[in-house]
């Protein structure tokens, strides 16, 4: 149950909470977005439990694959 | 499907498997606490590409696991009361109480509803004002801001038909109480990305140091995994123990501070009691005084105490997997009568659950 998945905000109403819709790989669910007030259509926010709990940060997104070929690097500049 | 499909390409995943490889030198036992981390772990062999010397113990994080079963009978007690409707997240429905799970008491004429989100049950609460409306509030910090929210509103809209059955854990005490078994053996931690998200990582900052345990944010995809591993060891063989986090693109140090606001609101934190393996202080989560009456505990009395610790069959060790101290295949009912079908313990019940991932996928 503790799956939380990344998904697409499609739309942002205020009905009684902030709420919008949320694609999730073709699967469209009403989620709350209280919770990422700053949040605007076109954004991809981790949901848990109909809670978007986290806005996802595109710049920090390809990090890892950066990392990844320094590291490389690094041990080629070793031998 | 972005922010997912990236993260399980095969080559960059190969290429994390040969960098953790080539820094390693010792043996090393890191624990992933989140049963999330867990599933996608068995699910897509990550421990089997891992040298040798590396191995990964499975950690408690699994809310449907760790919920003890005198609450699953309270759960049942309650959605057999007439005029009650109960709601539940879908795998609660058959973990066992003392007795017989949620399902069962289904069939006895219960009214239980699967819900997605603590939302519904309060929609449903708007909807049947002759009915009280009882929700299944299981979870870890990272629900906690839905129970939060549900509650808060039902307070703003004074919803009388509205309660919580509230079974909620708190990560970092649980680390803590693994670090000072005697059985201990893990040295590095895997933190929850998810958890993380909302309540950040300041709070791992003094455990990482008074433990002399590295700890490493990590997200749920195999290559986010994998870096969490690499991470962790590059730090255990540096001789480091810092916090550091892996999961950049969804995590910040104070996490999401709206949501933790309105679980500081809400809730207090209290003696939590975890099904398998006992009390630990300041792990678990209550209503505050202003929002006790939306406490189903308080309506329909409280769950009984049962002994603490360990309630399972006598044969089932799911205590002692949920700690990482023995892995699922060292029971003996493992794949034999204890089946996801047939399940013996809270562990081979939840996707999350280390016996029913071992049990799915190996
Ligand atoms: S396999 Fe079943 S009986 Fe054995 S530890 Fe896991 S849940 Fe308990």
């Amino acid at each position: 149950m503790c799956l939380a998945v990344p998904g697409k905000i499609e739309t942002i109403s205020d009905s009684p909470l902030i709420t919008g819709k949320v694609n999730f790989g073709g699967i469209q669910k009403d989620v709350a977005l209280v919770y990422v007030p700053g949040a605007k259509v076109g954004d991809y926010v981790i949901v848990h439990v109909g809670f978007a709990i986290t806005l996802l940060n595109e710049k920090e997104a390809g990090r890892i694959f950066e990392t990844l070929r320094q590291i490389k690097e690094l041990e080629e500049g070793d031998s | 499907m972005k922010f997912i499909d990236e993260y399980r390409e095969a080559g960059p995943i190969r290429e994390m498997a040969a960098e953790i490889r080539k820094i390693t030198t010792r043996s090393w036992t890191i624990m992933e606490v989140c049963g999330g981390q867990t599933h996608a772990i068995v699910k897509y062999g990550l421990d089997k590409m891992l040298p040798e010397k590396v191995s990964l113990s499975h950690g408690p994080g699994c809310p449907v696991c760790v919920t003890p079963s005198e609450l699953i009978d309270k759960a049942i007690e309650i959605a057999l009361s007439p005029g009650v409707i109960f709601c539940s997240f879908g795998d609660m429905l058959r973990v066992p109480g003392t007795k017989k799970d949620l399902l069962r008491a289904k069939g006895e004429g219960g009214d239980i509803r699967v819900v997605y989100s603590p939302l519904d049950a309060l929609s449903l609460a708007r909807k049947h004002p002759e009915k009280e409306i009882v929700f299944f509030a299981i979870g870890f910090e990272t629900t906690a801001p839905a129970h939060a929210m549900a509650v808060y509103q039902a307070s703003l809209e004074r919803i009388k038909n509205f309660s919580i059955l509230i079974s909620h854990f708190l990560v970092p005490p649980a680390m803590e109480a693994i670090l000072s078994s005697r059985d201990n053996r893990v040295q590095g931690f895997l933190a929850a990305g998810h958890v993380c998200a909302v309540m950040g990582y300041f709070e791992y900052e003094p455990i990482a140091s008074r433990y002399r345990v590295p700890v490493v944010v990590t997200g749920f995809e195999p290559l986010d995994i994998l870096q969490g591993v690499y991470l962790c060891i590059r730090q255990l063989e540096e001789g480091r123990a810092g916090v550091e986090n892996q999961y950049l693109r969804a995590v910040l140090r104070e996490g999401n501070i709206h949501a933790r606001q309105m679980i500081e609101k809400v809730f207090e934190i209290v003696p939590g009691k975890w099904r398998g393996i006992g009390e630990i202080l300041q792990s678990g989560l209550a209503l505050r005084k202003e929002f006790a009456r939306y406490d189903a505990e308080g309506r329909f009395g409280p769950a009984r105490d049962e002994v603490r610790g360990v309630t399972e069959s006598p044969d089932c060790i799911s205590g002692l997997v949920l700690q990482g101290i023995r892995k699922p295949e060292e029971c003996s009912s493992f794949g034999r009568s204890c089946t996801p079908d047939h399940p013996a313990g809270a562990t081979m019940v939840s996707s999350e659950g280390a016996c029913a991932a071992y049990y799915r996928y190996r």
